[in-house]
């Protein structure tokens, strides 16, 4: 199945409701061991049976990297979702037994920059709280800038507040706050590293902003996981497996071709990583590409898709799988 | 002089394009010999552009190691600040203070000499740019800064193949082998296994 190392059996130990959209989940290893290192910025993928449903959602980790009894995640309720974020909310209880995956990091800090200056929306913060957590003991210069919806939404805020007093911002949308970004990126000292993580208009904003005031690209970092979007369903044939399959409204290709037993690589299951890029043999209709991994000329050329995110639309889809 | 054309090589080995300009909070210019050609036909591609990227232009120059020096035509740009250094090493003080000075949005635009390129890189890198965000334009010599693998002494100025390390003096064989921390291309003894055996000199980098 996924490439590299198996599935770690853990143990809930413990589910603490955050806010009223946030729960944050805690895994300690089912045999009681450490669990593997992970860097700041790394992700999880977490396998949920939802009533026979097998989900597989990627989350970032947020607790500190130097704690090797345990990974937490927060998980924010999207009542519009597919139903993995339902699922976590609603059946993952403190002693359960869970399979996750074993860390991959997507989202580093770059370790030559001489500062790291982290814009978080919302749920955006959770890999920002592993980074600061490895950061800090070294000595590294970085800033936080946090925009929250509201200040009872705001996770975490108080706690990174106390810890790192001085370096964190926050700004509350319901108060009219807003954070001057032009200001902001215009003043930051020369061989700082922008990281952002947050919903896709703020990614896209301050990226946007940051290469149009001369921020060279290697210095400007995002991560937004994208959940498979729901669409029509459609067919698609598997040439190397000989196989055709029902994608349904609700599923992506890559789970399709999980539930019918077919190997398909995966990392990140969120159009970010690039792991599951498959060949087109064929296709006679429209791909609805909705990855970030892609280039603009790759997805124009129809030879080329992302199973865990993209969608079909059309008469033929052949895939070399 | 124009642009020049180089031969496909190692990965290593640096490959140099053409300046553009670029929107920036700042613009750092850093040029010997030639290289003010590259700058002042940068900036007449800058058209309706070029006075509002002057006006926060730094062009540090200096003449080349082969005696060009073209600092009149960079004064003639008008640019907010223009200096002149006899040498590289002069300059370098004050290539690092305004690279510690300097905020994100600053870029800088490298013309000349593969050394003075190398080294104008290097400082940047070290203040934290990532070495693909400085632009380079090749014009003029093509001598080489080299260092020897075996006493690590760097010989400047290095125009033919196989030379000797004015160091340690051993033969060196020049390799396209680049070092972005060193500035310099990487000299290997070519006469290892049969000492004396060393092939006449070749003008290679003129």
């Amino acid at each position: 199945m996924s490439v590299g190392a198996p599935r770690i059996d853990v143990i809930v130990s413990e589910v603490v409701e955050v806010n009223d959209l946030i729960k944050r989940f805690r895994f300690v290893r089912a045999d009681g061991g450490d669990m593997p290192h992970f860097s700041g910025g790394s992700h999880v993928v977490i396998e949920m049976n939802d009533h026979g449903t097998r989900r597989m959602n990627p989350y970032s980790l947020m607790s500190d990297p130097a704690d090797s009894k345990g990974y937490e995640i927060s998980v924010r309720r999207d009542d519009a979702g597919r139903g993995g974020s339902l699922y976590m909310h609603r059946h993952v209880k403190a002693g359960m037994r869970m399979q996750i995956g074993h860390p991959v990091n997507l989202f580093p800090p770059d370790a030559r920059a001489k500062k790291h200056l982290f814009l978080a929306g919302g749920i955006g913060i959770t890999p920002f709280m592993s980074m600061m957590s490895q950061l800090a003991p070294v000595g590294a210069r970085f800033e936080l800038h946090y925009s929250v919806r509201s200040r009872a939404l705001g996770a975490y805020v108080d706690r990174l507040t106390a810890a790192y007093a001085g370096r964190v911002h926050v700004y509350v949308d319901e108060k009219g706050e807003a954070i001057d970004l032009k200001t902001l990126l215009a003043t930051q000292p020369l061989g700082t590293h922008l990281y952002v993580c947050g919903p896709k208009g703020m990614i896209e904003w301050v990226k946007s902003t940051a290469y149009a005031m001369g921020w060279p690209a290697n210095t400007v970092h995002s991560e937004e996981f994208l959940a498979p979007p729901v669409g029509q369903p459609f067919e698609v044939e598997l040439a190397a497996s000989g196989r055709t399959l029902t994608v349904g409204a609700a599923q992506s290709i890559l789970e399709a071709m999980e539930a019918a037993g077919v190997d398909a690589p995966y990392l990140c299951r969120g159009g970010a990583c690039g792991q599951c890029e498959t060949a087109v043999v064929r296709c006679d209709g429209h791909i609805h590409h909705h990855d970030h991994w892609l280039s603009d000329d790759e997805k124009a050329a129809k030879t080329k898709i992302m199973p865990c995110v993209s969608r079909f639309e059309g008469k033929t889809l052949v895939l070399d799988r | 002089m124009t642009k020049t054309v180089f031969e496909k090589s190692i990965r290593s080995r640096p490959v140099y394009g053409e300046l553009q300009p670029r929107a920036g909070g700042a613009h750092l210019f850093v040029a010997d010999g030639e290289g003010a050609g590259a700058i002042v036909d940068m900036v007449a591609r800058a058209g309706s552009a070029a006075a509002e990227l002057l006006e926060k232009a730094h062009i540090i120059y200096t003449p080349g190691a082969n005696g060009t020096d073209q600092f009149a035509a960079l004064e003639r740009l008008g640019a907010a600040q223009c200096h002149r250094s006899p040498s590289f090493a002069a300059a370098e003080s004050r290539l690092r203070k305004v690279l510690a000075d300097a905020h994100m949005g600053l870029q800088v635009y490298l013309a000349g000499t593969e050394t003075v390129i190398g080294l104008a890189q290097r400082a940047a890198m070290e203040a934290g740019l990532p070495h693909d965000a400085v632009q380079t334009e090749h014009r003029g010599s093509l001598a080489r800064r080299v260092q020897c693998v075996h006493c690590k002494g760097i010989t400047e100025s290095v125009t033919t193949d196989p030379f000797v390390c004015s160091h340690c003096g051993l033969n060196l064989f020049v390799r396209d082998h680049y070092s972005r921390r060193l500035a310099a291309f990487q000299g290997v003894n070519i006469d290892a296994e049969d000492p004396g055996q060393v092939p006449p000199a070749v003008e290679r980098f003129k």
